[in-house]
């Protein structure tokens, strides 16, 4: 970054800091200097920001990471305050931003770095997203406790955090149900039976021929739709949730998978047909794992599919807990902390899920151009 | 267009023409052939206890062949036959005035505007984001990875939610149905831009920069027009997208109108026609989109100029 512009950036958020400390955090409350800790720490945001503003390189954003921390556990002290919290003034914001500036120009300079070694490019690739993460949930926390927005509309991430702590047995209790029992069941059944039929259209091509069309055709389908037929089918508990995800996660499979199975070349063909391979040795030789690279691809988009089919599911009837059963239920008591508990229980598990398929992958199709440098 | 491609399709379909036209269609229609068959024996057995049940309540005499005809036009079935769903369709269609609450038309209508109003905000949202992604690396860098995460978290979860928050802010019907609509349709378009925008050959970046080319040219005369196919392969997935948001968006809300009202209502009431006629009109809007999408791509690329 333009050594002139971090600059101009560090001493931009050291002065917020310095008036910070003149301005009241809120009408009538104590002023910064008089609150233990504060004072200490916001001193030291300050003093940090004109060392990086000095420096103005890399080393400029190292330090301003540490600022960035002090000036936000500063303003994070202060809103405990009940004077401050849902009534802050310029004080308490000039805090905020000064925080808020400090960590943006150290992600921007983290961000430019280039041409780094491997494992330094590796760290800073996860480095820079997280740190991106954190002043957004920061910014996120203070702008609602500051403003007072209300619980109803958007609680703030500490709340949801402290909800999901305290409510563990429940959220494991809906994660068994909907993940373990609907999601990974119905995953499992549903792209394997994909995955079988795939392989029969590519050994009978009349068979292909026909069902590629038609798999086009209902993998674009809003299928989720048919849930709450499935659940008159299969009743209110976890198989019709199962279900639903088998038929959510088939097509894509099917027509990844079609797709996959011709994807290698003539040369490879014309060499296994001349060791005279059987059909079934160049199947499990050449065409599987050439197809692999695809099969993957469509268990990535099913592993999201599957997780969002079974909480729809859920929205047509349930035993009383899952996922999708606590949020439209929560969310029809206005407890909002839990049902943004759910949500990040929910995320969780499909990351986690979609994490692990990517793993799986680069794993086992190593040797695909995307993976090797 | 010249005009010879007219004239050709005019002519009678040559004997080799007609053969290639059964090749391509006869697996196709086989399968359907196979799908109708499969459903009609499924509808027999999926009824059958049900009618049989329904004869002995009544204590009516009844032979084999009338448990059979009572499966194909059962009132509740478990499975309807596809007759029966084709006249229950037609019916909800043709049968009542387009503004009817009782005409699918009209749920049909209002899910649509939901779709059609959260597609256009999702697109233009994410190829807007794409542009900064590209013209930022630090944005590229810190923001991508969000977006990409994003989309790992089932976001139709966030449906109530957002119906929630937006309803204490006053906004009720179809503006919430659009934002979720919008949600999940701008993250396919945004990979796929970013991936338009950076597909232009290095060399062709190489020579509009020894144009000495603005960043603005270099936007509107090389990235802009290599983007526009990846542009349309995107915009395909996000509207069939984007009606699966509109349809779900009507669920938790409790809508009185919509194809996702008619599913819950259908789903309340026990009323298993009704929710396969949903479903099928369902169906019919998501292919009805998607082909507008591809003429319109298909216009497009011809007046840009690819064969």
């Amino acid at each position: 970054m333009d050594p002139r512009r971090l600059r101009l950036g560090f001493l931009l958020a050291a002065a917020a800091m310095a008036l910070a400390f003149l301005l009241p955090p809120a009408q009538g409350a104590l002023p910064l200097s008089a609150r233990p800790y504060v004072w200490e720490m916001g001193t030291a945001a300050c003093l940090l920001c004109l060392l990086a503003a000095w420096r103005a390189d890399l080393g400029a954003a190292i330090i301003g990471l540490p600022a960035s921390v002090a000036a936000a556990a500063a303003s994070l002290l202060v809103l405990e305050d009940p004077m401050v919290a849902g009534s802050a003034g310029p004080g308490f914001w000039l805090i905020a931003i000064a925080s808020w500036l400090s960590a943006g120009l150290c992600v921007a300079t983290l961000a430019r770095l280039r041409q780094l070694r491997r494992k330094a490019q590796r760290a800073i690739d996860l480095l820079v997203p997280l740190l991106f993460g954190a002043t957004v949930f920061y910014l996120w926390e203070v702008g609602v406790r500051g403003f007072g927005v209300p619980p109803v509309l958007l609680p703030a991430p500490s709340a949801a955090a402290s909800r999901f702590a305290s409510s563990l047995p429940t959220l494991g209790a809906d994660f068994v149900q909907t993940f373990v029992r609907g999601v990974l069941i119905g995953y499992a059944i549903g792209c394997s039976a994909g995955l079988l039929v795939a392989i029969l259209a590519h050994r009978y091509q009349f068979l292909g021929r026909g069902l590629l069309p038609l798999g086009n055709f209902f993998a674009a389908l809003p299928l989720v739709g048919i849930a709450p037929i499935m659940v008159m089918w299969f009743g209110f508990d976890w198989p019709s949730k199962a279900a639903v995800v088998v038929l959510v996660t088939f097509f894509p499979m099917l027509v990844n998978a079609i797709a996959g199975l011709s994807a290698a070349g003539d040369v490879e063909r014309d060499l296994m047909r001349s060791y005279g391979a059987s059909h079934r040795q160049s199947l499990a030789k050449l065409h599987l794992p050439a197809a692999l690279p695809f099969i993957f691809n469509a268990l990535k988009i099913n592993a999201t599919l599957a997780l969002i089919g079974a909480i729809v599911a859920e929205f047509f009837g349930t035993p009383t807990q899952g996922i999708g059963f606590r949020i439209s239920t929560e969310a029809g008591r206005m407890a909002i902390d839990m049902v943004w508990a759910e949500i990040a229980l929910a995320a969780l598990a499909g990351m986690a899920f979609y994490g692990l398929v990517a793993l799986a992958e680069r794993a086992t199709t190593f040797w695909h151009p995307s993976y090797r440098t | 267009m010249t005009s010879s491609a007219p004239a050709l399709s005019l002519r009678a379909p040559s004997a080799r023409a007609r053969h290639v036209l059964i090749a391509r269609y006869a697996p196709l229609a086989t399968m359907v052939a196979l799908i109708v068959a499969i459903w009609y024996v499924a509808t027999v057995a999926m009824n059958w206890t049900l009618v049989r049940d329904g004869f002995e309540r009544e204590e009516t005499p009844y032979t084999l062949s009338d448990v059979l005809a009572g499966t194909m036009d059962a009132e509740r079935p478990l499975l309807p036959a596809p007759h029966q769903l084709a006249a229950a369709v037609t019916d909800s269609v043709f049968g009542y005035p387009p503004l009817a609450p009782r005409s699918l038309v009209y749920h049909a209508i209002i899910t649509l505007q939901a779709t059609l109003l959260g597609f256009v905000i999702g697109s233009l949202f994410g190829v807007a984001l794409a542009l900064m992604i590209v013209h930022s690396r630090v944005l590229e860098r810190s923001l991508l990875p969000w977006i990409i995460c994003s989309q790992m978290v089932p976001v139709l979860a966030l449906a109530p939610i957002f119906i929630v928050m937006l309803g204490a802010l006053g906004l009720h019907g179809l503006l919430p149905k659009s934002i979720i609509s919008a949600y999940l349709c701008f993250f396919p378009v945004t990979i796929g831009m970013v991936k338009g925008f950076t597909s232009p050959d290095p060399l062709q970046i190489e020579l509009m920069r020894t144009w000495s080319a603005t960043p603005r040219q270099m936007l509107w005369k090389l990235r802009w027009p290599a983007a526009v196919p990846y542009l349309f392969a995107s915009l395909k997935v996000a509207i069939s997208i984007s009606l699966v948001g509109a349809i779900v968006a009507e669920l938790p809300t409790g809508a009185e109108a919509g194809i996702g009202a008619r599913l819950l209502a259908g789903s309340y009431y026990g009323q298993t026609i009704q929710i396969w006629s949903a479903l099928i009109v369902a169906a019919a809007l998501a292919s009805g989109l998607i082909a507008i999408t591809a003429l319109v791509e298909a216009g497009v690329l011809r007046r840009m100029g690819a064969h």
